[in-house]
């Protein structure tokens, strides 16, 4: 695929790489150094990092100061933006915002919803759905323009991805729904974790069959597991979320002790394994609230050092 | 038919909006709040004792048939000197019954409920909502079956990541709209319908306050 924007991470994926990206979560104060600690843990692991947006429904440090952050710290991040909160006024706005600090990377979200956070009692408000924040960024961009009509003086230039989940049901519809995302204009998708490698696998194989991955770069989600109560509580709580029964007994046949390192030989395995399946272009490792072994997963599944793009 | 869904307040909330207020006469609906055992005859003599137990002088209860219509002023004629000396009417009706007598009769009004929605008893005891009166309806192209008032975030363009099984993650007792749209259109061999981008809702197309004045003939 030809590279249309300055993002890194579009150029590594169009390089043939495999991408690696991860995420940190703002934090619930004002604290710049609570983002650029954990920057600095992994920037050299990671091509991009993604900024969640008020992640969970809890009111968070804002994604978009958050990612001005990295970027002043010379780091390339991915502005992720959930169209729960804001309406298409604010969300355009936010996107030149961006723009303005040479932000290169969006990822279009939904959002989870408002019940699940600490203002339950809010409105949520869904203007624009993620599929039409995907159609917006990329009006914004290519024809820069606003929703509006008007023209845009320095349109942005982003490379715009969305996230997938496989795992969701009813199966049947989430490839066409990846088909629509493509036909919204997604140019990456960062999965949901993955941990039924062969429904992932099948999810691929179909979208692949369909001509969708010659569209849109597929960046593979992974998370380890801390311990044997977050594979258990993954696999009942989580909707969208599928852990095989055999994964979750791994944990918990591991010592207590040893359980946070097995988690960690279960992500690399993972890794390893979908590094050999065919339409996969990258990684994007979310190690929840355990970002300082970012740097060992990547390293010990090869993907250490990092490419370098013009 | 459609209904008025109401819900009675907490007792908390009637006892504050009636602080201060002695003589109270009460209202109650023949109708939606009937069937939703909000507002009916049971349920007016229920906080007829109940209010008279906290000490209000209850000047008089009574059910009009239905609260919403203009007729409402003239059922409650015959209570005017009841009405007249109580220093409030507590309204067990929805909010559209209220809203009517608040605007027919000078007198101070407080709801007993709160009106949920606007919704369809689909079964016995079971009430759901089926329309939000958006402006801009979109169900020709989804099964006839209505996303924007079923769907927890009103999504257009399909289902988010967080179908359980069919149901709603945020609400168990709720199915997941895109999952009965996705069956429905298979059913109806209309699949193709789920491919149309649906563009963002044009909020002009009735915006509230909704206002309606027909074109004379």
């Amino acid at each position: 695929m030809k590279v249309k924007t300055p993002s890194k991470l579009e150029k590594i994926l169009a390089a043939g790489h495999y991408a690696v990206t991860s995420e940190v979560g703002p934090p619930r104060g004002s604290d710049p150094e609570n983002i650029t600690k954990k920057a600095e843990m992994i920037k050299d692991y990671v091509d991009a990092i993604n900024v969640t947006d008020n992640q969970t429904s809890v009111t968070r440090m804002c994604s978009l100061a958050a990612c001005i952050r990295l970027k002043l710290m010379g780091l390339e991040p991915v502005l992720q933006m959930v169209t729960r909160d804001r309406n298409r006024i604010a969300l355009q706005s936010d996107i030149l915002g961006a723009a303005s600090y040479d932000i290169h990377n969006i990822l279009c979200l939904s959002g989870d919803h408002q019940s699940f956070g600490d203002c339950a009692q809010g409105q949520n408000v869904h203007d624009l759905d993620s599929m039409q924040l995907i159609q917006t960024a990329r009006y914004m961009r290519d024809e820069g323009k606003f929703l509006g009509g008007g023209d845009i003086g320095r349109p942005p230039n982003m490379f715009v991805g969305a996230a997938a989940n496989p795992f969701a049901d009813p199966f049947e519809i989430r490839v066409p729904r990846l088909a629509k995302k493509v036909a919204a204009g997604v140019e990456f998708i960062q999965s949901q974790c993955i941990y039924n490698m062969e429904k992932f696998e099948l999810w691929l194989k179909m979208s692949g069959d369909r001509g969708l991955l010659d569209n849109v770069y597929i960046l593979a989600g992974v998370t380890p597991f801390k311990s044997a109560g977050m594979a258990r509580y993954m696999k009942n709580r989580v909707p969208g979320i599928e852990v095989p029964d055999e994964l979750v007994k791994r944990m918990a046949d591991t010592p207590k002790e040893k359980q946070p390192e097995e988690g960690i030989n279960i992500c690399i395995e993972q890794i390893e394994h979908l590094k050999g399946v065919e339409g996969v272009h990258g990684f994007h490792v979310m190690a929840i609230e355990w970002e300082e072994m970012v740097p060992e997963i990547v390293e010990r599944s090869g993907l250490y050092p990092r490419p370098t793009v013009e | 038919m459609i209904r008025s869904i109401t819900q009675l307040k907490s007792e908390e909330e009637i006892d504050r909006l009636l602080e201060g207020l002695m003589r109270v006469f009460i209202v109650g609906c023949g109708t939606c709040v009937t069937l939703t055992h909000t507002g009916g005859e049971p349920e007016v003599t229920a906080m007829n004792e109940s209010l008279s137990k906290k000490g209000k002088l209850i000047t008089g209860q009574t059910v009009v048939p239905v609260a919403c219509d203009n007729l409402t002023s003239d059922m409650l004629g015959e209570f005017g000197p009841q009405m007249d000396q109580s220093d409030a009417l507590l309204i067990m009706t929805c909010a559209f019954g209220v809203q009517t007598i608040a605007r027919q009769l000078k007198k101070m009004v407080v709801p007993a409920l709160d009106t949920l929605f606007i919704g369809k008893e689909t079964g016995p005891g079971e009430f759901n909502e089926v329309c939000i009166q958006c402006g801009t309806c979109i169900i020709g192209e989804t099964g006839g079956i209505c996303p924007v008032t079923s769907c927890h975030k009103g999504l257009v363009n399909g289902p988010c990541g967080g179908t359980d099984n069919g149901k709603c993650e945020i609400d168990r007792r709720k199915d997941c709209v895109w999952t009965m749209i996705y069956n429905r259109l298979l059913d109806l061999g209309r699949l193709d319908s789920m491919r149309i981008i649906q563009p963002p809702r044009n909020h002009l197309g009735e915006p509230t306050p909704g206002k309606m004045i027909l074109p004379e003939a």
